[in-house]
């Protein structure tokens, strides 16, 4: 920031103050965390199910665009019928595009890093593809669907996005799942040691499956949130970087579903605020992803963890590639 | 593994086939699509050689797309600061060898979780380059050279041997590590590390030293990578200018099963895919939209993958801290 010649206290106050500070701020800053969370937690996932799932930005925007579609294409239904089917929509096909990996992964041995990477890029243009043709909004040159219905947005609690809330409570549901059911403790175990859990009994495949299946469902429940309760309809270029955004609060949370409801406001706030910050204080908005870099540096660099004695020094958060 | 083996060389076999019959219907336009396949998959093989020369030696390297993107960036600031191709190139390197230090002390004398210490990479140089760009910048790029004799060979002397420096440079690179890795002392001393670090601390060889070796070596590849991208292929930067291209390399390295060759087969393989797909965009045969266009080269590797399945073997001490033992 000093390179711009701004002041760095006013960049930073701007931050908080557009962030944190007002009432619409925060708002703002909780409708941009909404889908970083659930995409963060579709990571997490993976990172405790033994698998580095970066197909999140794919399974999350084709999420959107159902939900999108469904948004406003069936017509002439209520609020509490068209709305949840809306969500149901981009749920499965989230959980379609992450199944598909967990499914070559699964029967054919295809590493989850390779699927997913080509699955994201084919996705991406597929869906510019829909939204720019058969899901166009009618006499629109630009790629993007009609406007969801009104029977289809989400409804605000007190100006706040009420989408924020559902994912807090599934952040914590996922937490549950993992620290208290079978199922979750099934999967915990085939992400610490593959073998063992073999051994003992436990279907590989089939974690292998959920795991991907249920992050990708989460993923598009995020796009999902994101197209009807925030943007409104559904354009390419609105959802890019989030799913990335999820690998970093993910790793922020070091792969503890609870961890990245902090993370997911943290970033959502830095991210929401980074156009004022621009205005109020002259920083390039660019400047949002040093910031991130330096914080997800700093809360895992040993001497700082040391420091703060939060978490033990060195602890195994990923898995690479081995397993 | 032999029904791989038998896979791979009916797919060398058909590629080669449908190649010849192409080239003799038309002869200009197939050696025109295979020269731009080498020229679309250089930057990913050379991008690919990173990852494998970390992971040989036990280090995940997940930060290929940061250093591709640092590198190219610095390259080009450089070359169009001094307009002078040579200190771009230089630099490009230097910036490569840069981010790969910073990787080897985030996860070697840090043992911070090296997927993490990738991903910190990625974001750093994101933001870096794309806060510190401007625009309208020009640069000097390289020209391609004509090797004599070897460039008037029909077919292959325009698919090999009419190219810019940096691409008879990149496979000099890329056959010189293949040598490497498998008849140096070298080479068997990292991939003992990569795979069993504590026997090749007994056995005298130092694990951190190879590890930063290897690492910073590695980041001078991605800065030449780099360097290709900006100041031969391209000639240009503009943000979020790698596009993916670290990300697709890491797939490229376990596709060709973390061996120097495999890895370069299956980038060709890939650029040929991006080559043929532009081709019939250019010369418009049929009415395809273009980014369905665009998903063919990872609908393809998917597709073969899928057939040529066969679980893969990373090199097993990576993504682990190795502690020395005290005595």
């Amino acid at each position: 920031m000093f390179l711009q010649g701004a002041q760095p206290m006013d960049a930073y106050g701007s931050l908080f103050s557009h962030g944190f500070g007002s009432w619409e701020g925060f708002a703002k800053t909780l409708g941009k965390a909404t889908p970083l969370m659930l995409s963060g937690l579709a990571v997490t996932i993976g990172l405790r199910s033994g698998l580095f799932n970066i197909g999140v930005q794919g399974q999350l925007v084709s999420g959107a665009l159902a939900a999108g579609w469904a948004g406003y294409a069936i017509q002439g239904l209520p609020i509490y019928i068209h709305l949840p089917i809306a969500l149901l929509f981009g749920i499965f096909f989230g959980a379609l595009v992450g199944w598909i990996a967990g499914a070559l992964k699964a029967y054919r041995g295809i590493h989850e890093v390779i699927t997913t990477i080509m699955i994201n890029s084919i996705v991406l243009a597929l869906v510019d593809y829909l939204a720019g043709h058969n899901f166009q909004e009618p006499g629109q040159t630009l790629a993007r669907t009609s406007a969801v219905l009104p029977s289809a947005t989400i409804p605000k609690i007190f100006g706040l996005p009420s989408g924020f809330f559902f994912a807090v409570l599934l952040a914590w549901a996922v937490w549950w799942v993992f620290q208290r059911t079978t199922s979750g403790f099934r999967l915990d175990t085939v992400g610490r040691n593959k073998n063992a859990a073999w051994y003992a009994g436990i279907s590989v495949k089939r974690s292998v499956l959920i795991a991907m299946g249920v992050g990708g469902a989460i993923a598009g429940l995020g796009g999902a949130i994101e197209t009807l309760g925030v943007i409104g309809r559904f354009e390419p270029t609105f959802n890019t970087g989030l799913g990335f955004d999820g690998i970093t609060i993910a790793l922020l949370g070091r792969a503890n579903p609870l961890g990245v409801i902090p993370g997911a406001i943290l970033i959502g706030g830095i991210r929401g605020a980074s156009s004022s910050m621009q205005f109020d204080a002259g920083v390039a908005p660019e400047i949002v992803d040093l910031i991130l870099a330096l914080i997800l540096f700093c809360v895992t660099a040993p001497f700082l963890s040391k420091w703060l004695r939060s978490t033990q020094v060195g602890a195994k958060v990923t898995s690479g590639w081995s397993n | 593994m032999t029904r791989f083996l038998s896979f791979k060389w009916i797919l060398t076999f058909i590629l080669i086939a449908i190649t010849g019959y192409l080239y003799s219907k038309d002869g200009v336009i197939t050696t025109s699509v295979v020269a731009t396949a080498v020229i679309f998959g250089l930057p990913l093989a050379l991008a690919a050689m990173v990852g494998i020369m970390c992971e040989r030696t036990g280090i995940v390297n997940i930060g290929i797309e940061g250093t591709l993107l640092f590198s190219s960036f610095i390259g080009f600031f450089v070359a169009s600061s001094t307009n002078n191709g040579v200190f771009g190139i230089i630099s490009a390197i230097t910036a490569g060898v840069v981010t790969g230090l910073f990787l080897a002390f985030m996860s070697i004398s840090w043992k911070m979780d090296q997927i993490i210490a990738g991903t910190i990479i990625n974001i750093l140089a994101t933001g870096l380059t794309s806060f510190l760009y401007t625009q309208g910048r020009m640069a000097p790029t390289t020209f391609p050279i004509d090797i004599p004799f070897f460039s008037s060979i029909p077919f292959f002397g325009q698919v090999l041997f009419m190219h810019g420096p940096l691409v008879y440079f990149g496979l000099v690179v890329i056959f010189s590590l293949y040598v490497a890795l498998y008849h140096t002392s070298w080479g068997l001393r990292s991939r003992a590390v990569g795979e069993h670090p504590g026997s090749a601390d007994t056995a005298g060889v130092s694990v951190f030293r190879l590890r930063y070796l290897n690492v910073a070596l590695a980041g001078a590849v991605g800065g030449l990578a780099g360097a290709y991208l900006s100041l031969e292929l391209v000639g240009s930067w503009d943000r979020g200018f790698t596009a993916g291209k670290g990300f697709t390399a890491l797939a490229l390295m376990i596709f060709g099963r973390w061996n120097p060759m495999g890895a370069l087969a299956a980038a060709m393989f890939f650029g040929l895919t991006q080559a043929v797909t532009n081709q019939l965009m250019f010369s418009d045969v049929a009415h395809i939209p273009e980014q369905f266009v665009n998903m063919l080269p990872y609908v393809l590797t998917i597709v073969v993958l899928a057939i040529s399945a066969g679980k893969v073997r990373p090199p097993a001490a990576e993504g682990l801290q190795y502690e020395k033992e005290k005595a």
